[in-house]
């Protein structure tokens, strides 16, 4: 066991994975000699060679594109987009190509690739380097979209995605590459170190896609979760003296929909959270799945926590970003009757 | 905006938009006298070694082979033995009239969609024979030569376009949009261009691997204004991508013509320059120099000398496809004025001319790829055509979308099977 950030385990996951596997490649803007600018894919070019860990122009389709017919080669494509927010040049690579190859040709071709990319605000970002687009890809056949809240893991994640036969978007929450945010952004910064799920094991072990984590057991409540928001939501229970049940549901597609169909049925209510904007967000997935579900074991309306329906405002980011204040007026209202 | 026009406030000239119109449209005489057609043989054949700058000059010019006297000439002249040159003369029939079978078969109501390459055969066909049998192709959607060119069964094509019971697709993919693991040839999707730097992808996993089979991309003239394009040849350009990228400039994208994409300004060859890969405009009309240019491509990938650009220049004969109609927006008789003439034609005169060829022994020809289509055809249609399907095997619809149905699918595959029986 070692004890590891985020970045250390997700490099962690890269080198076990390569070690292994001749046919994984990495590439994205600026991940090769200098190891990226979060420093996820740090030293992977010293050791695994030019040829399977290089620096891309800056053009996400072409990323995406080669990528593609990489994997039609034979390879294993594991590639970065710098920020989540400069995915869209590759979106149709990824909806169009990526998502469908399967199933056009039934089959003949798959994609089993990995696109890492990191996600989310609370960095002081602005708009072009805090976003949540996680929904734009939950809507498409054919991926599957994983969010780690942990360096355990998100290391034991990163290898499932890697050895699946399905093409993963792996969103990393930045705001919590170094430490667990509880959401006081005026408080100091807690390391991974004091953190249990720091504690990652060497060489190889997965979690699995498609099951989600009870990270806390509780009877008032259940709270639907991932990313930087667990943190949030877990800082926020226990601020308004809650037993609550938080859910990390780390994958959202497939979803692990028994695990929180069987909480929300045992504590009849449900508050579900995430940092993107409100409309159309996975939370109105997530809230309509449960009412499908959990009707009948409902005592108060599913409640939603969000970002607003606005870009992210650059000074702004701590009245968009929605924590410890947000969080208590929906876990009131949620527990009012 | 006050009540005065904004380019007098500032004494400056009006500025005006150029929206580029093709020069004929329907109603006019086509009349192509003033295009640019260099003689056969003219065109240098640099080594295959050169820096890419050398070939430069040759994004302006026209690579051909056959003159007008039917003769192959000059230094591209590939000098190919009549079987080989007789293989592809007859694989050229065979998808020309394998078009016209299926053409008229989506006029009889058999499938929905159909999309010929009359006049464009020489394009795909040769540039299958220049390569190797193991080596990839990323096509786009009018490339059925190189599958017919490297024996896919067309039965198997058949089946696809009619989305029957031998589709090996499974009535997912819209009629023409094969898929061949084995002939070498990816699934060609409906969004434009998305293949392209997907084959500079492949060549590239070929360079990190060592192997030494190589690649080709295509995409067509109205394509090349995608981002796809830009990607593609950029990341060819950076890694050297043991790639062939080729640009078929029929000149018609559904209505544009190929000024909408650019051609007023540049020849496509000419991106070449710009992005210092090899490059060059090459006579797609006539089977020769679509196979020497091919080849010297090939041998410059495989030498590690990089990617090249070639424009194949020619004339898309016929609609985009059924679901258009020409005639509404250029002249009816522009194919027959287009100067490069027929490619069928002009490989068979080849042949007739240098006395490896008799008419007697073309009709022969004609009559069995004639006879092979409507076999395949027969056969294809004992499995079904497409108003015949949808209704059995619903539950596939819901398989290959991951590796395994996931819970949640598979619900729905039960609700849409319950909704079938109901």
């Amino acid at each position: 066991m070692a004890t590891m950030n985020m970045i250390q385990a997700l490099n962690d996951a890269h080198k076990v994975m390569m070690r292994q596997d001749e046919d994984i490649v990495v590439f994205g803007e600026d991940i090769g000699y200098f190891g990226g600018v979060f420093r996820v894919t740090e030293g992977l070019q010293k050791e695994f060679g030019k040829t399977r860990v290089f620096d891309a122009p800056i053009s996400e389709g072409g990323i995406v594109s080669t990528a593609v017919g990489m994997a039609c080669y034979g390879l294993k494509p594991l590639i970065e987009i710098q920020f989540a927010d400069y995915i869209y040049p590759g979106y149709d690579q990824i909806v169009s190509e990526v998502a469908k190859i399967r199933y056009r040709t039934a089959a003949e071709w798959t994609m089993p690739m990995v696109i890492r990319t990191p996600y989310g605000g609370g960095i002081f970002g602005g708009q072009t380097h805090s976003q949540s687009p996680e929904s734009l890809f939950t809507h498409i056949a054919g991926l599957k979209v994983v969010i780690p809240s942990t360096p355990y893991d998100a290391k034991g994640l990163l290898i499932s995605a890697v050895e699946d036969p399905d093409p993963v978007i792996f969103f990393e929450p930045k705001r919590i590459y170094n430490g667990p945010f509880d959401g006081h952004h005026d408080k100091p910064v807690k390391p991974w170190s004091k953190h249990p799920a720091s504690e990652v094991p060497e060489g190889h072990y997965t979690v699995p896609i498609g099951k989600a984590s009870v990270v806390r057991e509780g009877n008032d409540l259940t709270i639907l979760a991932y990313g930087t928001m667990v943190h949030v939501a877990l800082a926020s229970v226990e601020e308004q003296g809650l037993d609550a049940e938080v859910i990390d549901l780390r994958t959202l597609v497939p979803l692990d929909l028994d695990t929180i169909e069987g909480s929300v049925k045992k504590t009849g209510r449900c508050l579900v959270v995430h940092e993107a904007p409100r409309t159309s967000g996975f939370g109105a997935e997530l809230v309509a799945l449960v009412q499908e579900r959990c009707f009948y074991h409902l005592e108060a309306p599913v409640e939603r926590v969000t970002g607003w329906d606005t870009p992210y405002p650059h000074a702004y980011e701590w009245a968009y970003f929605p924590g410890p204040k947000r969080m208590k007026k929906a876990l009131e209202k949620v527990m009012a009757d | 905006m006050g009540d005065k026009d904004p380019a007098l406030r500032r004494n400056a000239p009006k500025l005006e938009l150029h929206v580029p119109e093709p020069p004929f449209r329907p109603g006019d005489t086509p009349d192509f006298s003033s295009l640019k057609v260099p003689p056969a043989g003219s065109a240098p054949r640099p080594d295959t070694t050169v820096a890419a700058t050398e070939t430069h000059p040759l994004t302006t010019e026209l690579v051909r082979v056959l003159g007008g006297d039917d003769k192959a000439v000059g230094p591209w002249n590939p000098k190919l033995a009549p079987d080989t040159l007789r293989k592809i003369l007859r694989d050229m029939v065979t998808v020309r009239i394998f078009d016209d079978r299926m053409y008229r078969a989506q006029r009889q109501g058999k499938t929905s969609f159909y999309m010929k390459c009359t006049g464009e055969e020489a394009i795909a066909v040769a540039a299958a024979a220049a390569l190797d049998r193991d080596d990839m192709h990323f096509p786009t959607y009018r490339q059925q030569g190189l599958l017919i060119s490297r024996g896919y069964p067309l039965t198997e094509m058949m089946n696809q376009i009619y989305s029957n019971k031998g589709d090996k697709l499974k009535g997912r993919q819209l009629p023409i949009m094969y898929s061949d693991k084995q002939h070498g040839f990816f699934s060609i999707s409906g969004n434009l261009a998305t293949q392209f730097p997907q084959a500079v992808g492949w060549a590239m996993a070929a360079a990190i691997k060592g192997d030494s089979r190589i690649c080709m991309g295509w995409v067509g003239d109205g394509a090349t204004a995608e981002g796809d394009f830009h990607s593609a040849v950029t990341f060819a350009a950076v890694y050297n991508a043991p790639v062939i990228l080729a640009v078929v400039n029929n000149q018609w994208a559904i209505s544009s013509f190929s000024g909408i994409a650019g051609a007023e300004r540049a020849t496509f060859a000419q991106r070449a320059v710009g992005y210092g890969v090899a490059g060059m405009r090459v006579d797609g009309n006539d089977a020769l120099a679509v196979y020497a240019a091919v080849k010297w491509a090939a041998e410059r990938a495989r030498g590690n000398g990089g990617p090249t650009l070639i424009e194949f220049f020619t004339y898309r004969a016929e609609g985009h496809s059924t679901s258009d109609d020409p005639s509404g927006y250029r002249p009816t008789n522009e194919a027959k004025a287009w100067p490069l003439g027929d490619p069928v034609e002009r490989l068979k005169a080849h042949l007739l001319t240098i006395g490896e060829w008799d008419e007697e022994r073309h009709s022969a020809m004609t009559a069995e790829c004639d006879a092979s289509v409507r076999a395949a055809q027969k056969e294809s249609e004992k499995l079904g055509i497409l108003p015949e399907q949808g209704k059995d095997g619903i539950e596939t619809m819901f398989d290959d979308v991951y590796a395994e149905v996931p819970r949640s699918l598979a619900q729905q595959r039960d609700a849409a099977l319950e909704e079938s029986r109901g």
